[in-house]
C-alpha cells in the first residue's frame, strides 16, 4: 500500500502543479453554482441540494474522462510504464495508486461545493440527512466514473481515445435508465440494473440502500480489477 | 553469495505468431560487462524486456541474482537497474523529484535516499540541474538522468538498452566513460548495434541474429573463430623475401601474406596461425635467428564489423571450428 500511496502522491502533485486542476475545479463550481442559484430562486425555494445533485453527476461524467484519460495512457505513450512495470511494484499497486489520486482529485472538486451547504444553513434550516447521503452518493458516483476512466486509459496509449471511450461509456450508463423505459422485459431490467443514475436517486432522497451502495462498490472494484488485468495483459503482448 | 548475476535458459518469446527470440541461453557473472549485439529487430530489446520483468517469456527461465523472475519477480526486479532504449522520464518532474520518486519506489529509506541522490547527481554531473524540469533537459542530460535512475538504488545488475543511441558524439564518449565506470561496480548487460562500442566496453559479447544466439565470447575470439584462424601482424626491417621465408618456416604458421612496405626497408606481413596458438615468441626467435630487425608484433585487431556482416549474412558460426 505504501507504493500505491507513493504513486498517488506523485499524480496529485503533478495534477495540482498544472493549471488544469484549477480550471476544472472552477468550471465544476460555476456549472453547479448555476443550478444552486436557480434551485434557491424558485418561488417556494427548498432548503436542499436536490436541484444540484443530479446536475453534479452530469458534470462528474464529464470530469472523470478528463481527469483519468492521461493517467495510464500517457505512461504508455511516454514509455514510463516500462519503468513502473520493471520496478519492484505490483500491478495492482500501480492501479490503486492511480485510483487514489483520482479520488483525491474528486474530493478536490466536490469540496468547494460545500459552500452551498454553508449558505443553506446560513439562511435556512435544511434537513442534514439528505445532504449527507447526497454527498456520499456523489462521491461514489464520481469514484465509479473515475474507475471506468482509468480502465479505458489502460487500454490505449492515446489519451483522446481513452477519454472519448470513457465519455461514451459513461453517457450510455447514464442514459440506460431512460432507455429502460422504452423496452420491456429482461432488456429493461438489465438497462435499469446497470444505470448509474438509477442507483443514485435514493441517495439524493436521503436513503442509503444497501443494493445501491453495493452497486457502486462493485462497479469500482470491477473496473479496478479490469484495469489491473489490462496492465498484466500488456506484459503478455 | 551469488556469482551468476544473470542466467537465461532457453528464452523464447513470441509476439502473436511472430517469433522474436528463440531458445536463447546465456549467463553473465558478477562484475562482467557483456554486450548484446545485433541489428535492429534481432531480439535485443525483447531479450532485455524479458530480463527486466517487463514481459514474461513464452518459454524459458530467467534468474537475476539467483532469483527466478517468474516465481520471485519482485525480488528479482529489486536487483536490476534498467535504462530502456527510449529513456522514458516524467517531463513534468524536476531531476531531483524524479530521483526521489524512483528511489522511494525502490523502497530506499529517507536517509540513504538523500545521500544516494547527492552521489548520483555528482557522479553524472547533474548537480546544476537538480531543480531543472526533466522536460527541459537536452538529450544528453536525459540520458545521464536515465542512467542515474538506473543506478540510484545500487542494483547489482544494470541492463542498458542502447545507452549511446541518439546522443551526439561528444556525449557518446562521456556516456561510454560513465558506463566503463559503472562496469567496475556493477554487472552490466548492454545492448548495442555498434561493434566498436561493444569491443571497447565489453569483455564479452553475445551476438543475436533473427532472435537466435549466433555467437558468444570475447570480440577477438569470435572473429578468430569465424575466420577459422588467428592473424598476427609482423613488422620487420629487412629484405621482404627473406623475412617472408623466415616467417613461413616458423612451426605452426599456416600462411604468410604479401609484404606491404610501411617505410623505407620496413615491411608488414600478416601471418595466419591456428586458433588458440601463440606463435609470438617463436616469431621473435625466428626473426632474431635470421638477423631481421623485428619492429612490431601483434595479433591483428579484430574487424568485428566484418564478422558481424558475415554472421548476419547467414554464414552461421560452425560450433566445431
Amino acid at each position: 500500500m505504501h507504493n500505491a500511496l507513493l504513486l498517488a502522491w506523485k499524480e496529485i502533485r503533478s495534477y495540482y502543479g498544472s493549471p488544469m486542476a484549477y480550471v476544472v475545479s472552477a468550471a465544476f463550481l460555476a456549472l453547479t453554482g448555476q443550478f444552486f442559484v436557480s434551485g434557491v430562486s424558485e418561488l417556494l425555494p427548498e432548503a436542499s441540494l436536490r436541484a444540484v445533485f443530479t446536475p453534479m453527476t452530469f458534470a462528474l461524467i464529464l470530469w472523470a474522462p478528463i481527469a483519468s484519460m492521461r493517467l495510464l495512457a500517457e505512461e504508455q505513450k511516454l514509455g514510463t510504464l516500462e519503468l513502473l512495470l520493471t520496478a519492484p511494484l505490483r500491478d495492482w499497486e500501480i492501479v490503486i495508486g492511480k485510483f487514489c489520486a483520482l479520488v483525491a482529485m474528486l474530493l478536490g472538486i466536490i469540496a468547494p461545493t460545500l459552500v452551498y451547504v454553508v449558505l443553506l444553513y446560513w439562511y435556512a434550516s435544511p434537513d442534514g440527512g439528505p445532504l449527507f447521503t447526497g454527498y456520499i452518493g456523489l462521491f461514489l458516483y464520481g469514484s465509479a466514473a473515475a474507475a471506468l476512466g482509468l480502465f479505458t486509459s489502460s487500454l490505449t496509449g492515446n489519451q483522446i481515445v481513452a477519454g472519448v471511450t470513457a465519455a461514451v461509456a459513461l453517457l450510455f450508463l447514464t442514459l440506460a435508465s431512460e432507455a429502460s423505459g422504452l423496452v420491456s422485459g429482461l432488456a429493461s431490467a438489465l438497462l435499469a440494473g446497470v444505470s448509474l443514475p438509477a442507483h443514485y436517486t435514493a441517495f439524493v432522497a436521503g436513503v442509503i440502500e444497501l443494493r445501491n451502495a453495493v452497486y457502486f462498490i462493485t462497479f469500482i472494484a470491477l473496473f479496478l480489477f479490469l484495469t489491473t488485468l489490462s496492465l498484466e495483459s500488456r506484459r503478455w503482448r | 553469495m551469488v556469482d551468476r548475476m544473470i542466467e537465461v535458459e532457453g528464452l523464447t518469446k513470441f509476439y502473436g505468431d511472430f517469433l522474436a527470440v528463440s531458445g536463447v541461453s546465456f549467463a553473465v557473472d558478477k562484475g562482467e560487462t557483456v554486450g548484446l549485439l545485433g541489428t535492429n529487430g534481432s531480439g535485443k530489446t525483447t531479450t532485455m524486456r524479458v530480463l527486466t520483468g517487463y514481459m514474461p517469456p513464452t518459454s524459458g527461465t530467467v534468474r537475476i541474482a539467483g532469483h527466478d523472475l517468474a516465481a520471485d519477480s519482485l525480488e528479482a526486479r529489486r536487483h536490476i537497474g534498467y535504462l530502456p532504449e527510449s529513456v522514458p522520464l516524467y517531463s513534468d518532474m524536476t531531476v531531483a523529484a524524479s530521483l526521489r520518486f524512483f528511489g522511494r519506489v525502490h523502497s530506499m529509506d529517507a536517509a540513504s535516499l538523500v545521500s544516494s541522490i547527492d552521489r548520483v547527481l555528482d557522479a553524472f554531473d547533474l548537480v546544476d540541474y537538480r531543480d531543472a524540469l526533466v522536460g527541459k533537459l537536452s538529450k544528453g542530460y536525459r540520458q545521464r538522468l536515465g542512467l542515474a535512475l538506473a543506478v540510484l538504488h545500487e542494483p547489482e545488475v544494470l541492463v542498458l538498452d542502447e545507452p549511446t543511441v541518439s546522443i551526439d558524439p561528444v556525449q557518446v564518449v562521456e556516456a561510454r566513460d560513465l558506463i566503463r565506470r559503472l562496469g567496475k561496480e556493477h554487472t552490466v548487460l548492454l545492448s548495442t548495434h555498434q561493434l566498436a562500442e561493444a569491443s571497447t566496453l565489453c569483455e564479452r559479447v553475445i551476438i543475436l541474429h533473427d532472435g537466435v544466439l549466433v555467437a558468444e565470447g570475447h570480440p577477438d575470439e569470435i572473429a578468430e573463430r569465424l575466420q577459422g584462424a588467428q592473424r598476427i601482424r609482423v613488422e620487420a626491417r629487412g629484405p621482404a623475401e627473406q623475412t617472408g621465408t623466415a616467417l613461413a618456416a616458423v612451426p605452426g604458421v599456416r600462411s604468410v601474406g604479401a609484404a606491404t612496405l610501411i617505410e623505407e626497408g620496413v615491411y608488414a606481413f600478416e601471418v595466419t596461425a591456428p586458433l588458440r596458438s601463440d606463435l609470438r615468441e617463436a616469431i621473435v626467435q625466428a626473426m632474431n635467428a635470421a638477423g631481421i630487425g623485428l619492429r612490431g608484433l601483434a595479433r591483428s585487431s579484430v574487424d568485428l564489423e566484418e564478422v558481424f556482416l558475415q554472421i548476419t549474412r547467414g554464414e552461421r558460426e560452425d560450433p566445431d571450428a
